[in-house]
């Protein structure tokens, strides 16, 4: 076996990999439940990957075929229920785990110097997620499916005189077709994931390129020669860490955390299974009822609303009365969390150690995109039109006061070392 | 083997000559993988424009024909029609057609090239569903005889196609592109010139 492993060593670097990146990768000994996102994002993933694969092996990419060959697999194919329930069930999951990590990152200051590219890295891949969720959504050519893609690409249209060519040109039609609906399958099943592969591959790598952050915002590389050996973390790291750092307050990835995401993961999976087994639809916010029922050009459902996982954003659109200053800020919703990392300009990190004010601001952030949330399902009444106004305003509120105060902001003494 | 010294300003040119013509053929090679997702040939000819003879159309009368998979009239408006704009106007949401709901030369009280001829989609702004055209009878309001009624949900518009106030319907009815070839011809789905 040794021999073996020498072998391949001397011409594909197996072994230094694993411990540079797993057995002898120093993480901070203080992570807690919302470190555990990470690896849960990474197994569902997994998950939508496998499934997604073997649903392609029954799914049926024409306009005519595509909404009964789901309920063949509903049906008749052996298990082709749970692996679409899976899939669907995977992909509101996606949204939930990503969701929490990002908050995480807020929360702990994770995006700070040196981790801006690693939280830009992040943000492309919630990017590329969205879009694929979107594409993914319409494959079972329902009636939500053909009318949300309807309402979402007619937003390009709104781009002054280009929008028009530029919807067309999208759906390959004049008006959503089989054409559309082919090459969104092409995007979802290979484009997209591809993408999403290397993005995920690059933000690791930039991960362990700058080291995991903590939630006490402090560092646990200190500079090389600066700590006496009775205080370094007592485990034996890969050099390529220890030769520039001393190491302190940090365990192995594993045995120590592959064991505690572990255990997180069996935590995770008995929700994943409450859902896919008893609620799959999750009362119509994982998969609406409208798409139970097949695309018809002809006729618009009563109510339009996105998926939950995109309420926030529809909200800010349908917030703003003019339909192309609508997507604009739509878009923008999304910008201004690339720019995170630069809009704060507080050199501490975790929000234990941050202003009052910062924490109230975060709640904000967090309340304004619940609400949004809830507004964006609703159908548009003015009373709620209102509120979705008021908290598109605190969520923009956020990241302009973030930068304001965040220059001259009176934080708390910040400790050297982790804490319990 | 020659130890002559490096040319750095052959080298700079040899790389710069390289990576333009490299560029441009990327960009060349872009091209059909972007035009692919321009519609068919069969899906343009599904949307091309479609012409209609309207000689034979007696005047109150609805032609109807296909354009994109929806139905389209054509109406010739009597002068009485036309005539009951004048009191409509008032009475719908968006009587100077603000909405781009139709082409320029369709921005008017008609809401057409020539106010006896009217050309629109015939699908409800609503939800979809196809109007009817009542020639008479339409309302009980003084001298609005003629319209356009959505049995599905109640939604009214004008002769023009104007939507009333206080019913479902959002927008006016579609007017498509279209232009009089001749006298008695006219094509839907495209502007004069533009073909």
């Amino acid at each position: 076996m040794s021999r073996l492993m020498n072998w391949i060593d001397k011409r594909l670097p197996v072994s230094n990999s694993l411990k540079l990146h797993v057995t002898q990768y120093p993480a901070p000994k203080n992570f807690n439940f919302w470190y555990l996102m990470g690896s849960l994002a990474l197994v569902v993933l997994v998950n939508q990957i496998v499934t997604g694969i073997w649903l392609t092996m029954n799914y049926d990419t024409s306009a005519t075929g595509a909404f009964a060959s789901i309920e063949y697999i509903m049906r008749d194919v052996e298990y082709g229920w749970l692996l679409r329930y899976m899939h669907s069930t995977g992909a509101s999951f996606f949204f939930i785990v990503v969701y929490l990590h990002m908050f995480r990152g807020l929360m702990y200051g994770s995006y700070q110097k040196p981790r801006e590219l690693l939280w830009v890295f992040g943000m492309l891949i919630f990017l590329v997620l969205m879009a694929e969720a979107f594409m993914g959504y319409m494959l079972p050519w329902g009636q939500m499916s053909f009318w949300g893609a309807q309402v979402i690409i007619s937003l390009f249209g709104a781009i002054p005189y280009v929008g028009d060519a530029l919807t067309t040109w999208i759906r390959g039609d004049y008006v959503i077709s089989g054409a559309t609906l082919n090459r969104f399958f092409a995007l979802h099943v290979i484009a997209l994931p591809l993408v999403l592969v290397i993005l995920v591959f690059l933000h690791i790598i930039a991960l362990h390129e700058v080291g995991s952050n903590n939630p006490d915002g402090v560092d646990t590389k200190k500079p090389k020669g600066t700590v006496p050996d009775e205080e370094k973390a007592p485990f034996e790291f890969h050099e390529r860490y220890t030769n520039k750092y001393d190491i302190v307050d940090s365990v192995p990835f594993h045995p120590y955390y592959t064991v505690k995401d572990i255990v997180g993961l069996a935590g995770f999976l008995i929700l994943f299974a409450l859902v896919l087994f008893f609620e799959p639809t999750m009362g119509g916010q994982f998969l609406e009822s409208p798409n139970f029922e097949a695309a018809d050009p002809m006729r618009t459902p009563e109510h339009i609303a996105p998926v939950w996982y995109f309420t926030p954003f529809y909200a800010i659109l349908a917030a703003v009365p003019n339909a192309v200053l609508g997507v604009v800020m739509m878009f923008l919703a999304i910008v201004v969390l690339f720019l995170v990392p630069w809009l704060d300009r507080s050199t501490v990190r975790s929000v234990r150690y941050r202003s009052g004010f910062h924490k109230a601001n975060l709640a904000l952030l967090v309340v304004s995109f619940v609400i949004l949330g809830f507004v964006g399902a609703l159908p548009p009444t003015e009373f709620w039109t209102v509120v979705g106004r008021i908290f598109t305003f605190t969520y923009f509120a956020f990241f302009v006061l973030l930068f304001i105060y965040s220059k001259n902001e009176k934080t708390k003494p910040v400790p050297e070392r982790v804490t319990k | 083997m020659s130890n002559a010294p490096v040319d750095k300003g052959r080298r700079r040119f040899l790389t710069v000559a390289t990576s333009v013509v490299g560029g441009a053929g990327a960009v060349a090679a872009a091209v059909p993988f972007i035009a692919s997702w321009n519609p068919s040939a069969r899906a343009r000819i599904a949307g091309a424009p479609v012409e209609m003879k309207i000689d034979k159309i007696e005047p109150g009368q609805l032609v109807r024909s296909e354009w994109r998979g929806s139905p389209v009239w054509v109406i010739r408006r009597t002068p009485a029609m036309v005539e009951q704009l004048n009191l409509t106007d008032d009475r719908v949401r968006d009587p100077n057609s603000d909405q781009p709901q139709q082409p320029e030369y369709a921005k008017n009280q008609h809401r057409s090239i020539d106010p006896e001829w009217f050309v629109a989609v015939g699908i409800c702004t609503h939800l979809g569903c196809s109007p009817q055209f009542l020639p008479r009878n339409f309302t009980n309001m003084d001298g609005i005889e003629s319209g356009f009624f959505c049995p599905c949900h109640g939604s009214r518009f004008d002769i023009a196609g104007r939507v009333f106030q206080g019913v479902p319907a959002p927008t006016n009815l579609v007017v498509p592109p279209h232009y009089f070839v001749d006298e008695s011809t006219i094509l839907i789905g495209v502007d004069e010139g533009a073909a």
